[in-house]
């Protein structure tokens, strides 16, 4: 086994066991550090894949804004800070049949791909990954639009929030 | 390629070399190497973090007229160590119904969002530890490690001074975050590229201070309030809430957060002298040596500290109100106008020879933070007319 191979094994190892206690753990601010840990995870993958911008990024938008938004929800609107009371339903095995279903699923697609089991092309010095992305993502040819409609719906987004949230003087 | 010229590439060849003379494959030697070498880098930081409480100490005293720490040793240089040792017998105190675990991993995980900035870290042109592509995003994300730790210890520790103090801290990083992040791409437009060693190589004929002493001053601003040093030290606030989210701890689990807060601060005074000040570069001193390139490295750093130290012990503390509508209503739309401004003029003065650039580009600095002063200046005087009426024209008029 190469050290890389090591690594990945770690970190899908820490990624699946972290994600598991997400939805096991009934502490519900343990379940957002543990979704931090997943997200992590999932960033050190991409970083495996030599996608460095996309990992960071994993890391700014889902750690740095939205796991942090979500323990401060669970903070705010909890009065008990060790809440780990009764569930509140009992569909637990609904949720895992459907995620070993769409786990089966997804690695039956997979299969049928013939990219699937080939082993990755080596990136050339000198590619510059990001650059490419952002062209892409800019240009009139590729994808330029659904990038300005994703932004357009966040901008509503935001400016649905802000009305909810003005009090009028 | 000898010692003097590329130190840690003929250490690593030669540890390499020993460990496959052992009879280890090729690929774990290196990774063992690399191993060593990050080992390395936190030693040495440590112990730089251990001279830093005695410079702060020594600096502190001179801003509020004293000596500062003089007794155990020369000019007092042994009292951190005295301190460590105090730190480490002190009893280690866990409160009642304090979230264990979580309470142990927060003082750890603020330590390592600090460290693990250095990995990105040019401290010379040879000596860098990971030459990463989105470096300046890099950043950003290490200071949401440094958020949650700081969620994490105001919430396990089952304290509401604490809790208020990390609320309090975690509102104010991730508002700042915002300035930081539109002020870090100024230089990033300005080198074409997020990755740190780019940024400085770009620094060779005007660094980008001249070019954007704005973008400089707002980026010190928001990682101040990253730091959360006065006056944006509300979240400790020791008038209100006895240490705010570190109030707690004891023992060497607070040494965690002070050291790290400490190298913290050195940690983003050297990448304000990266982004800005052209980090190891000094009129081409920095190809001399290497060991010429992390003194004048080190010596940036330091005045960096040095200034987020000046503004702290001359500043007072401001309210959570104050420092919110700061961020939001005057900071961050300014860094917005100014990224535009920035990105406009880059495009309009692109191909010029450099000191016309340079001089459009600080020409617009100055124009664009002038109207904002105007902006803000118009405003606080209809606030404060609006409280206090008119009466400032009729004293004029009698």
């Amino acid at each position: 086994m190469t050290p890389e191979q090591i690594i990945f094994l770690i970190v899908a190892g820490a990624t699946l066991v972290s994600g598991l206690m997400v939805v096991s753990t009934r502490n519900l601010v343990h379940a957002a550090l543990w979704l931090v840990a997943t997200l992590f995870g999932v960033a050190a993958m991409y970083a495996i894949l030599n996608a460095g911008f996309i990992a960071v990024v994993q890391v700014v938008v889902y750690v740095g804004a939205i796991a942090i938004l979500f323990i401060f929800a669970v903070m705010l609107t909890r009065r008990d800070m060790r809440d780990s009371g009764p569930q509140h339903n009992k569909n637990w095995w609904a949720g895992a049949f459907v995620s070993v279903l769409t786990f089966g699923g997804l690695v039956a697609l997979f299969q049928s791909w013939a990219g699937f089991s080939k082993t990755a092309a080596v990136i050339p010095s000198g590619f510059d990954a990001v650059g490419l992305l952002g062209s892409q993502l800019t240009s009139p040819e590729a994808y330029v639009l659904p990038f300005e409609v994703a932004s357009v719906l966040l901008l509503a987004a935001m400016v649905g929030a802000v009305y909810v949230a003005f009090t009028r003087k | 390629m000898n010692f003097w010229n590329d130190p840690l590439k003929v250490a690593a060849e030669w540890l390499e070399g020993i460990f496959t003379g052992w009879g280890l494959d090729a690929v774990f030697a290196h990774v063992l190497v690399v191993f060593l070498g990050v080992l390395l880098l936190i030693t040495v930081l440590m112990v730089l973090d251990i001279f830093l409480v005695w410079i702060e100490r020594k600096i502190v005293a001179r801003f509020q007229d004293r000596i500062g720490p003089n007794r155990v040793g020369p000019y007092g240089l042994i009292q951190p160590f005295a301190d460590i040792i105090k730190l480490i017998i002190k009893e280690d105190t866990t409160p009642d119904g304090a979230d264990k675990v979580v309470y142990n991993l927060a003082p750890i995980l603020s330590m390592m969002s600090v460290l693990i900035l250095w990995a990105i870290v040019p401290i010379a042109p040879v000596m860098l530890g990971v030459d990463l592509n989105v470096g300046v995003l890099f950043m950003i994300a290490a200071g949401a490690i440094g958020t949650l730790s700081i969620i994490m210890a105001g919430w396990s520790s089952n304290n509401k001074f604490a809790l208020i103090g990390g609320f309090r801290q975690v509102a104010m990083m991730v508002a700042f975050e915002i300035p930081m992040l539109t002020m870090l791409l100024i230089p990033t437009i300005f080198a074409g590229s997020m990755n740190m060693n780019a940024i400085i190589q770009g620094q060779g004929s005007l660094w980008y201070f001249v070019l954007s002493p704005l973008g400089a001053l707002i980026f010190l601003i928001a990682i101040i309030a990253e730091l959360g040093r006065a006056p944006f030290d509300l979240a400790e606030g020791e008038s209100e809430l006895v240490a705010g989210f570190n109030t707690e701890y004891s023992g060497m689990k607070f040494g965690m957060f002070y050291a790290g807060e400490l190298l913290h601060a050195m940690t983003f005074g050297g990448i304000w002298g990266i982004l800005f000040f052209g980090g190891y570069r000094f009129f081409g001193l920095e190809q001399v040596s290497p060991f010429l390139a992390i003194a004048i490295f080190l010596f940036k750093a330091l005045v960096g500290y040095w200034v987020i130290m000046w503004v702290k012990y001359t500043m007072m503390r401001i309210r959570i109100d104050q420092m919110l509508t700061f961020n939001w209503m005057f900071l961050t739309p300014l860094s917005f106008v100014l990224l535009m401004v920035t990105a406009f003029m880059n495009a309009l003065l692109a191909g010029t020879p450099t000191w016309v650039y340079g001089i459009g580009m600080f020409l617009s600095n100055v124009v664009v933070g002038w109207i904002a002063m105007e902006l803000v200046r118009s405003y606080s005087r209809r606030e404060r007319e609006k409280i206090e009426g008119p009466k400032k024209v009729a004293e004029a008029h009698h």
